[in-house]
């Protein structure tokens, strides 16, 4: 018995308004799949690409305690790409051609990941704000309306945790330092601040594909919703360390029962999107030649494999 | 075997045991390029915490599966059955142990 086109797209429908998952081998209109396979894949490329701002940091960690918990950190993010990678492949794509799109500049990842790490104090501040508005991201997204999506999405944001506690942590360190260690973390969270809030993409009256992926349930929040969240979550944070976040608008509103806070430079946003952020060029570089680099191992071990099975 | 770049390696499906006495669950999938390599992949990638005492792994294309668009023919059988659920017999409430 086949089903007609109608049908199948009542069926996705269906399942979608009774907040159920949609499956991979389930029939989904090509604009769903589309829209997931960039969404995920951009999600995959950020972790992957993620591990380069703080990873140029391993040699150089100050204790080998911080040493060891940074590599743990990169290790993460590396696994947290491969389980988006996984899960977009069930869409139909195949890793090399994400690869491909990523090291061609044909899919994006986040832009926070465009900006250098200049301190020690970097490696805390992404911790706590970077993975912090990761994470208010990425627990709406534990209930995604593709199956394995969501799936990756429950793994990840378990090990975020770590990730924003370790950064935190490694900010009040530095506060209960010297003078100079104060300041650092202080410039540290003056340049990381308007990247994060810009994390969550363009306000919502400019977010075209915000509408249709909400209505799929791929997106369960807007972005401007997840903004407000993060800086209403992020105030007593500031507090508690001791530091300020460089917005002259920011400040509680009985009102509205939320902080208000002053507009990110969304023109800068645009221009480190469309490529000329302070890395870019050095960040797909560097995948790249990780990338070419490895090719001889694949083959090695692609030839070892068929000498094994033909002994 | 050819000399040509090769193409991928291939997909793996990954199956987890959490701890004694779970079943294996199905966690995710990766590449490698063999068997060997896909069981330490799935340990880096889906047990940095602890996550397992045993791991399976089994090449994508070797799994059947039925078919979720044809979902209600296929498992209609048990669907009518309704004889096969304890719910189905009505036991009055003072019977012990039920």
């Amino acid at each position: 018995m086949t089903l007609t086109d109608h049908e199948l797209e009542q069926a996705f429908e269906t399942t979608i308004a009774h907040n159920d998952r949609i499956e991979p081998r389930d029939w989904m209109p090509e604009g769903y799949r589309k829209t997931l396979v960039r969404q995920v894949a951009q999600h995959a490329h950020s972790e992957i690409i993620g591990m380069q701002p703080e990873g140029a940091w391993i040699t150089r960690a100050p204790s080998l305690r911080r040493k060891a918990i940074l590599l743990a950190k990169v290790q993460d993010e590396a696994g947290h790409g491969l389980y988006l990678y996984s899960a977009c492949e069930t869409l139909g794509v195949s890793r090399g051609e994400l690869t491909d799109m990523l090291i061609q500049g044909r899919q994006k990842y986040s832009s926070i990941f465009n900006y250098p790490t200049l301190s020690y104090a970097d490696v805390g501040t992404i911790g706590w704000l970077v993975d912090g508005a990761a994470i208010c991201n990425q627990v709406p997204l534990c209930r995604t309306s593709f199956g394995p999506y969501g799936r990756a999405m429950i793994r990840i944001c378990k090990e975020e945790s770590f990730h924003q506690r370790q950064g935190y942590e490694l900010l009040m360190t530095m506060m209960r330092g010297t003078d100079e260690q104060r300041a650092m973390v202080q410039e540290s969270v003056d340049r990381f601040w308007w990247p994060a809030l810009m994390m969550f993409g363009p306000p919502d009256a400019e977010s075209p594909n915000s509408a249709q992926s909400m209505a799929w349930g791929i997106k369960r929040n807007t972005n401007d919703e997840l903004r407000q969240r993060f800086v209403d979550m992020s105030m007593p944070q500031a507090e508690a360390l001791g530091v300020t976040f460089p917005d002259p608008d920011l400040r509680w509103n009985e009102e509205r029962g939320h902080y208000d806070f002053g507009t990110p430079d969304w023109d800068e946003f645009m221009q480190v999107v469309k490529g000329d952020g302070p890395c870019n060029r050095q960040r797909i570089a560097h995948r790249k030649r990780a990338h070419e680099d490895g090719a001889w191992v694949r083959e090695a071990a692609t030839a070892f494999a068929a000498k094994e099975l033909s002994a | 075997m050819s000399e040509e770049p090769q193409a991928e390696w291939p997909l793996y499906e990954v199956f987890v045991r959490g701890k004694r006495g779970l079943n294996h669950v199905h966690v995710g999938s990766l590449h490698a390029a063999d068997d060997e390599m896909a069981v330490r992949h799935a340990r880096d990638v889906y047990t940095r915490r602890n996550e397992g005492v045993s791991i399976w792994v089994v090449r994508a294309e070797a799994i059947t599966a039925s078919s979720p668009d044809e979902k209600d023919p296929f498992f209609a059988p048990s669907g009518d059955k309704v004889y096969r659920h304890p719910t189905f017999y009505a036991i009055p409430d003072d019977v012990p142990h039920m």
